[in-house]
């Protein structure tokens, strides 16, 4: 990058309280104040705009190999631009399983391709996510993809010895184990969240506590090896109570939250429409209300998306047939201001901490979810939080359109993202010439 | 009513007026010729992803006694095996012209689904949808009850009338409906049923009674009706998954046998939805008994769907000749 491809941010609010310059040269941060910038450099009018470190989200499916119909690596990093994102960690259910070097080296180096965002592969935990054997996590860890996150996400590490042996295993390299908390017993042919809406509708129950009883075994696994663990998806009360215990335990633990379960709940699903089928499931009205007020205290550490993607042919159909999951990449700033902002629970400082800062830490993602300060890394996400919009489903740039969240209306977006520098997505307009 | 998909929302005046057209749809098939031409050059499509002999021939006589063309499509499929999907199922009946699809399906909601998603414009009827709901089983059962414990049944509810539902109450669709459709009557509701067999935040219901052994029920309640749900062997055997130890042990706690028969008031009357499973959750003398409507049961199946085809599709009038 020359000093011509400079670019002057100019009179944006960093973290939504102070009022600045970025002047981004060569891929970073170099002064916060516009008379510093280069001549011939373009400039955008931020004025109004929230400035954030570029937001990463550690939990994302790209579908990339073998589900291409669904979603690419190029579609996936697209809308992850656009909605603000600057790195994603890929989920490793894809066909073949990324549990091989071999896989995960593939699907970074298609990301680096791309360039939109920073794609980091998630490793299996268990090869072919089946919960037999640990896969070869050193070996994906030491390859070019340099794995950190590592996970059987769509399906559960249910065996206590394979999890345990898990946890201690990733201690090597500094690796931290994501598990998706789902009893498989318990929620055998599981439909949605049991409770009175699922006897309303006839459909099978996903109760909480499936979730709650794996989240409970796996913090005391997590102290009894002194591991690291991150928590997929955390969706009910009382995860956000055990993990509130744990962590006034001192357990090495982190959870995350999905936007949809901040905002929806099994009401929705009345109606059988499957865009809102999902896993875990849309819980209770209390449940959304547990999770908002763990996100708001830092009982719950993250914001992420599960951004799941799936052809119509996949949702268009009876409840029953479905597939669980919806996409959320485009959508996740606006239900995030929508639901905890706008509510005065969270301050733009604490979406950069969600939304940025702390994912970064947990993926180990160096160089993002740094602060907005002179000499770091370009990475910046712009938010316009008085952009009130309607959620359009096909207006997305995702390859699929499975959007629980059309018609809503929602307070603001991202409107321009730049990965080291170079701007990824962009919904304002620039002054001066394109070098 | 545009569609038949539960009776969960269904008004106690649409209800009523099913019943009314139920009882003349009923009186029709006592004459020498049953046949009558209300819904000729319609076109009825039975569409059933599960297997249920009884209640697809139960709305094919039903359309045919009111002169309609009928269609059996079946479409075997579940949620493994995907055979054509129902939305493409859906398209090719719209393009056949049917002016009403009566559909069965493995899944909760596929009736809902089908009514809502625009593949198709006709009057939809559940018969039967997962776990979810089984209308047409509910009004014949309540056209049943109101027939034997009603006096001048027209134009009437069951209100008052005590009513126990006994068994699977989890996975019964059949329950589903008649608990809603029973509550809308006025009826008072006695649900009887192993806990593990009790839908999720139904014994904390204040309009139901919840009972888990038979025997208490008896015990608490006089009955007019008891509707014994179908056990089905597979929920008691699954292992680990079981939701009960084993048959002797249900039909021990929960079968209605003679003296639990004898404890009933003598008017009471005794109800399932077939097909029976003699010796599990009712015992032979209990189904033979003089107090037993089963059989009829299925006749005013018959009748209630005669008056469900013919006020979703030929509008409001009853039947004038």
């Amino acid at each position: 990058m020359t000093e011509t491809d400079a670019i002057v941010i100019e009179n944006a609010s960093l973290y939504g309280d102070t009022t600045a310059d970025l002047v981004i040269v060569d891929g970073r941060i170099a002064s916060l104040d516009r008379a510093d910038a280069p001549a011939g450099a373009r400039t955008i009018d931020a004025s109004g705009l929230v400035a954030l470190p570029g937001l990463v989200d550690i939990h994302v499916h790209l579908r990339e190999p073998g589900r291409e119909d669904a979603e690419t690596i190029e579609t996936g990093s697209r809308s992850a631009a656009k909605g603000g994102f600057v790195a994603v960690h890929a989920m490793a259910n894809t066909t073949p399983t990324a549990d091989t070097a071999g896989v995960v080296e593939q699907v970074a180096s298609r990301g680096k391709e791309v360039g939109l965002v920073d794609v980091y592969p998630v490793g299996a935990v268990t090869v072919g996510l089946e919960g037999n054997q640990l896969s070869e996590m050193g070996a994906m860890a030491n390859s070019r993809a340099q794995v950190r996150v590592f996970s059987d996400d769509g399906k559960c590490v249910h065996d206590p010895v394979l999890m345990r042996r898990a946890l201690e295993y990733v201690k090597t390299f500094d690796g931290v184990i994501a598990q998706h908390a789902q009893d498989p017993r318990l929620t055998e042919g599981a439909q949605m969240h049991e409770g009175l809406v699922s006897t309303d509708l006839g459909l099978a129950g996903w109760p909480a506590v499936a979730e709650e009883s794996i989240i409970a075994r796996d913090v005391l696994l997590a102290e009894h090896v002194g591991s690291r663990l991150h928590v997929c998806h955390l969706s009910t009360a009382g995860s956000v109570e055990i993990i509130r215990w744990a962590k006034a335990k001192g357990i090495d633990v982190t959870a995350e939250v999905m936007p949809h379960h901040l905002l929806l709940t099994d009401e929705n699903v009345r109606g059988y429409d499957p865009r809102f089928k999902v896993n875990p499931p849309l819980r209770t009205q209390a449940d959304v209300d547990a999770v908002r007020a763990g996100l708001a205290d830092g009982t719950i550490d993250i914001v992420a998306t599960d951004h799941a993607p799936h052809p119509d042919e996949d949702k268009d159909c009876e409840w029953g047939a479905a597939a669980m999951g919806m996409i959320g990449l485009e959508t996740a700033v606006g239900i995030v201001q929508k639901t905890m902002v706008d509510s005065g629970a969270l301050s733009w400082r604490d979406v950069a901490r969600v939304m940025s800062t702390t994912p970064a830490s947990i993926g180990r993602d160096e160089g993002h979810g740094r602060p907005l300060e002179v000499g770091e890394p370009a990475n910046i996400t712009l938010i316009d939080p008085t952009a009130t919009w309607t959620v359009e489903p096909s207006a997305t740039a995702s390859r699929s359109n499975n959007s629980p969240f059309g018609g809503i209306e929602l307070p603001g977006r991202a409107v321009a993202t730049f990965l080291r520098g170079r701007p990824t997505y962009t919904d304002v307009s620039f002054e001066g010439a394109f070098a | 009513m545009k569609h038949l998909l539960g009776t969960q929302d269904m008004t106690r005046e649409d209800a009523t007026l099913i019943l009314d057209t139920t009882a003349q749809m009923a009186a029709t098939q006592d004459r020498e010729i049953r046949k009558l031409p209300t819904l000729r050059g319609r076109t009825v499509v039975n569409l059933f992803f599960e297997d249920s002999t009884r209640t697809r021939i139960s709305f094919e006589a039903a359309a045919k006694r009111l002169s309609a063309d009928v269609i059996n499509f079946s479409a075997k499929g579940s949620s493994l095996s995907k055979g054509e999907s129902l939305k493409d199922t859906a398209l090719t009946l719209q393009a056949m012209g049917a002016d009403a699809v009566v559909i069965r399906h493995w899944a909760s909601g596929a009736a809902d689904r089908l009514a809502q998603s625009g593949w198709m414009h006709g009057a939809v009827l559940n018969a039967g949808d997962g776990t979810h709901q089984h209308p047409t089983q509910a009004l014949l059962d309540a056209f049943t009850m109101r027939r034997h414990l009603v006096t001048e049944p027209d134009g009437r509810g069951l209100d008052g009338l005590t009513v126990a539902i006994v068994g699977d109450v989890l996975h019964s669709r059949v329950a589903g409906s008649n608990i809603a459709l029973l509550k809308t009557l006025g009826a008072n509701v006695v649900v009887v049923a192993p806990p593990t067999l009790i839908p999720f935040g139904m014994a904390a219901r204040e309009d139901i009674s919840v009972h888990y052994t038979l025997d208490s029920a008896l015990e608490a309640h006089d009955f007019d009706a008891i509707m014994m749900l179908r056990v089905q062997r597979e929920r008691m055997t699954g292992g680990g998954s079981g939701f009960f130890p084993s048959p002797e042990e249900y039909t021990r706690l929960f079968g209605l046998d003679r003296a639990r028969m004898d404890r009933m008031p003598e008017h009471a009357i005794i109800l399932h939805p077939g097909p029976m499973n003699r010796g599990l959750e009712i015992s032979a003398e209990a189904a033979d008994s003089p107090r037993s409507v089963i059989v009829e049961q299925v006749s005013n199946g018959v009748a209630v769907r005669m008056a469900a085809l013919y006020l979703l599709l030929s509008g409001e009038e009853a039947p004038n000749d």
